[in-house]
Parts: C-alpha cells; structure tokens; sequence
C-alpha cells in the first residue's frame, strides 16, 4: 500500500527537473498518446481514473473538465493553482522543484480535454525558487517545441495573500486585482478568468494527469479506495521523527502515515491529536487515527482531507496554545469581503488569546463556539468555514486545557 | 526629472507582460513586483507612475498593494528577514528564533534596523513546515533554524 512512489519516483535524482531527466524516465510520452485522442476521450480517462481535486475541495477533476460548456466558441483558460499556502503543507513546492515537466506536460494534457489554448500557472509570491525552476522548465518545453504549437503557457507570481488559494479569489488576482473570491454562480468554468470559462486545478492533481493517460483510469483507480483513486503526496510535518513529504495510496491510515512513514511521534512520543489535511481540517484526537486518508475516509471522520498537510502533536503540546496560532492566521488573512468572516476572525483571535494570557473569562468557550457557528455558511467562499473548523474542534475535543487556563 | 521612471529596457517588459494576458491589466501584480525591485518600495508615487502605464486609477492600483503582503509601503531594509510562526514552525520553537532575531538586531518585528540593514518580519505559513523552523532571507528560505544558524544567516548580510 505504501512507497508507491509515481509523482515522487524521479525526486531523488538531482536533475530530476531537467527535461533531459525526465525525458530518459518517460517523459511527454503520454502527450504523445493524447494528443492522438479525442479531447471526450480524455476527460473521460481522467473521470474513470476517480482523480479528485488535491488543493483541498477533494473534486472529482475529470467532472470538473466536463463543465466547460458544449459549443463554446471563444477561448478557454486552463489555470494551475499553484499558491500554496495551506499551512502544514509542502508538496507543490517539491513538485515545482523537482519535476515541473510532470506539471507542463499534465497542463498539455488537460488543455487539450478542454479545448485550451491558454494556461496560467499562478505561483505564490514567496516562492522564488520554485518560480525560477518552474519558469526554466517552460523555457526548455518552448525550445523543444512542446509549448507554443497551439498551447502557450503564462507563469505568474502572486504578492502574498493565503486567499488567492481559493479559486475565484485566485482568478480576481490573476485579473490584476486583490484576491476576493467571487460568489458562484456563475462557476469558473463557466465564467471565469477574464470572463471566459477556466479550469482551475491543483499542480499536484495535473501533475498525476500523464500517468493516467498512459497507464489508464482503471490502473490509477485500482490504487485508491472506491471513491478516490491513485496515490498522492501527504506533508507530515510538527512531533515526528521524520517529518517530509511521503507519497502513498489514498487508502492509506493516518497511523500508518504518522508511525510507518514519518517514523512516530517525538517530544514525549506520546500522540495528543493530529491536524489530517492543512489547519483548516478539524483536528482528531489519539483515539482517532485509524481512519483512511481519502476524501471520503476523513469526511465520514468528521474532519477533511484538504491538501493533505499532517501536523502532528504530541502530549507536551498546548492545544490552546496552537488554537491561537491557528486563529490569529485566519484573522490576517480573511480577505475582508464578508462581515461574518471578517469580524468573527479578530473576535476570536482576541479571545483565544485572551484565554492563553490568562485572562480568560467563563463565557468565553461558549461565545466563541457561537460565534463560530454562526458564520459558518454565510459566506462566499470556504475560507470561514475552514476556520470553523478548527475552533470548534480544539475546543470540543480538548475543552479541559481551556477551562483550565480560564480558570487559573 | 521624475525620479520614479523605468528604463526604456524595462518599459519594453512593462509591455511585453502586458500582451501576456487577454485583459492587459493581468499583468498588474508581475509589473508591482518589477517596480518595487527598481525603486525599492511601494510609494504612493509608484503606485501613480504604475496606474499610468496600466490607465487605471491611482486608487485602484493602490487598493491592490495594499491588499498583498509583498508590497513594502514604506522603505525597507536592504535584506528583509521574515520568520514563520505558523502551526509547525510554532511546534518546532519559531518563538524562540524570533526572540533571538529581535535580541541579536535590536529591533521590534515589523522595524529595520537603523543602518537600514534588516527588516524584521513574522509572517504566516511559508510551506516549508518539514524543515521548520524555518524563515525566509530576501529570496532564500533558511531551514532547519537555531540561535546560532541564525546567527551564521545575519554574518552574511550586509
């Protein structure tokens, strides 16, 4: 179940991000397949492949490349998401890195499922490196004629804002403009970038797109569970012995992750509760981790798989502590478009520290998870909600170390 | 003379990433970073020079910088150090690499030093949290940080 290692099977050679290298291993055969394929064909392989979303909303991608609509006749952008900036997760950074070919010739696939001639790869601002990587590999791709004979691709840098990792805010940015998300209806893919219909997907999720093209839906379904099919990269990262980025199926268990792969718990060794999926996924406790790592797993677990950021904590660990780092990043980076998000945010921040300072009041808990609850829905986009999440689980599930604060 | 004026060179890449996208104002944030590396920062001249290579409003240009957190809105150090103190970096003792950077240069978060050598930031999740603590120097990302490793960091900025 584990090792299987497809995405990350060319991350240790040190010029794995050459095309020469990925050329030897493989590379832009699939392209070669595809484009001897019907762009139903395609999308189609990628639907049976059960290929979902890996940003964070866990969308089945090959639905999502059917919505463009039927005899559209203008032009349609295919943008990659790469603003990463879900915290506790690292993996687009090592695909940018170490193989952004995997990534152009996914795009070329996918452009062509879609019927694209423009794709946008949107890379963090604070990602020099990969950015420079990401923009040599599209060099080498035009000099060797793999762009630019009727698809062009367009890497740009964002200025740092978490919320231009959500896509209609991402598409605002990419516009020229501060990333406030959109309200939908009208989907991106069906007016999206510069008003015209857009693809918008995860750089690691285009990046599976040529295995499936050249192993097949069925293969890249067999490695899942019934719901989500291939491998993908898990971040581990916080109390481990070896935190890194790990690929394995989707099936695998969050024990499995945390203790076969990223070698168990350190600090006290001791396993206090564990973020799955990025910090907007609700936290579960010890007793909880023997759950599977797909979408669905952690849905029917109450929590969510996100973009697979695992932060483990261990028993010395301050739950209320850590709600407050939380907290104060979801108060900087609502957008401030929505006045339950942008208000509740800052109101929370200010209690939970206030609680961490010692100063503390009784009602707080109780008006914090009202507040919480509340917003929750209200909003244009998911950001509130994904903060929900964690207040309202770090303090259910340890509600005894914050009394116990307040109560000091 | 106006002293905020791009070189004929780089008037040239003004346009070019202009025709890169379908709406040329696509190209307002690559052309805010190309702006802040010439003149140094984000000033409210800046921002008006820069509206009028896009013929935008001066407002709407501002609203844009004052949305990222990229743009520096007031002269910064000639090295900006910014250290994460998200959820692993909080886990691996980021408050205790910040505590240091603020001993070791005498200067709040959020100041330069009076040489005008560093400016100090804390800043969200850099999506380096395998090798945290970590933080980032201009364009490089230090990992794996203690007291001294930042210190070996600050001997090489000048």
């Amino acid at each position: 179940m584990t090792g299987d290692r497809i995405l990350m099977r060319n991350f240790d050679r040190p010029d794995s991000h050459t095309l020469a290298a990925y050329r030897a291993t493989g590379g832009y055969t699939a392209w070669e397949k595809a484009r001897g394929m019907e762009p139903a064909a395609i999308t189609e392989e990628v639907k049976a492949s059960n290929l979902r979303g890996l940003g964070g909303a866990g969308f089945p991608t090959g639905t999502k490349w059917s919505f463009v609509p039927k005899g559209h006749t203008g032009p349609v952008y295919l943008v990659i998401n790469a603003d990463e900036g879900e915290p506790g997760t690292f993996k687009d950074r090592y695909l940018l890195e170490r193989d952004p070919h995997a990534l152009i010739e996914g795009m070329l696939i996918a452009a062509r499922a879609i019927r694209s001639a423009t794709g946008f790869v949107y890379i963090r601002g604070e990602y020099v490196e990969p950015w420079r990587r990401f923009g040599a590999a599209v060099r080498e791709a035009y000099e060797a004629g793999y762009l630019g004979q009727g698809f062009d691709v367009v890497v740009h840098r964002g200025a740092g804002a978490y919320i231009c990792g959500e896509e209609t805010g991402l598409i605002s940015s990419l516009e020229g403009k501060k990333g406030w998300p959109k309200v939908k209806p009208p989907f991106p893919a069906v007016r999206g970038a510069f008003g015209m219909p857009t693809i918008v997907n995860n750089v690691e999720t285009i990046s599976h797109v040529p295995h499936i093209v050249n192993r097949g839906g069925a293969w890249f379904a067999s490695l899942g569970t019934r719901t989500q099919g291939g491998t993908r990269m898990f971040s581990v990262s916080g109390r481990v012995a070896r935190p890194g980025v790990y690929e394995a199926s989707v099936a695998i268990t969050l024990r499995q992750l945390i203790y076969d792969l990223a070698g168990g718990v350190t600090g006290n060794g001791r396993l206090k509760g564990v973020v799955p999926g990025g910090s907007s996924a609700p936290i579960l406790r010890a007793d909880e981790i023997d759950v599977p790592m797909d979408v669905d797993g952690l849905r029917n677990a109450g929590t969510m798989a996100g973009s697979a950021g695992v932060v483990v904590m261990d028993e010395t660990v301050s739950i209320p502590e850590a709600l407050m780092v939380v907290a104060r990043f979801y108060a900087h980076e609502s957008c401030g478009q929505c006045t339950p998000c942008r208000e509740s945010t800052g109101w929370i921040y200010r209690m939970v520290h206030r609680i961490v300072e010692g100063h503390g009041r009784k009602e707080d808990l109780d008006t914090i998870l009202d507040v919480a609850r509340r917003g929750a829905g209200t909003t244009i986009c998911a950001f509130y909600d994904g903060a929900v999440g964690p207040y309202i689980s770090y303090i259910e599930k340890f509600r005894d170390e914050f009394e116990e604060l307040i109560a000091r | 003379m106006r002293t905020v004026q791009f070189t004929p060179e780089q008037l040239a890449e003004v346009r070019r990433l202009q025709a890169l996208y379908p709406d040329r104002r696509g190209a307002l944030l690559p052309v805010l970073h190309m702006a802040q590396d010439a003149f140094g920062w984000v000033s409210l001249e800046v921002e008006e020079y820069v509206a009028g290579l896009f013929e935008l409003a001066p407002a709407h240009v501002h609203e844009v910088v004052t949305f990222y957190t990229l743009y520096f809105r007031q002269p910064k150090g000639r090295h900006v150090v910014s250290v994460c103190h998200n959820l692993s970096c909080h886990l691996a003792g980021a408050k205790t690499i910040l505590d240091h950077l603020r001993t070791r240069l005498g200067i709040e978060v959020g100041e330069t030093t009076p040489d005008g050598r560093v400016t100090l930031l804390a800043v969200e999740c850099l999506c380096a949290c395998e090798r945290a603590p970590m933080m980032q120097v201009d364009d490089r990302y230090e990992f794996d940080l203690t007291p001294e490793r930042v210190d070996r960091v600050l001997e090489g900025l000048r």
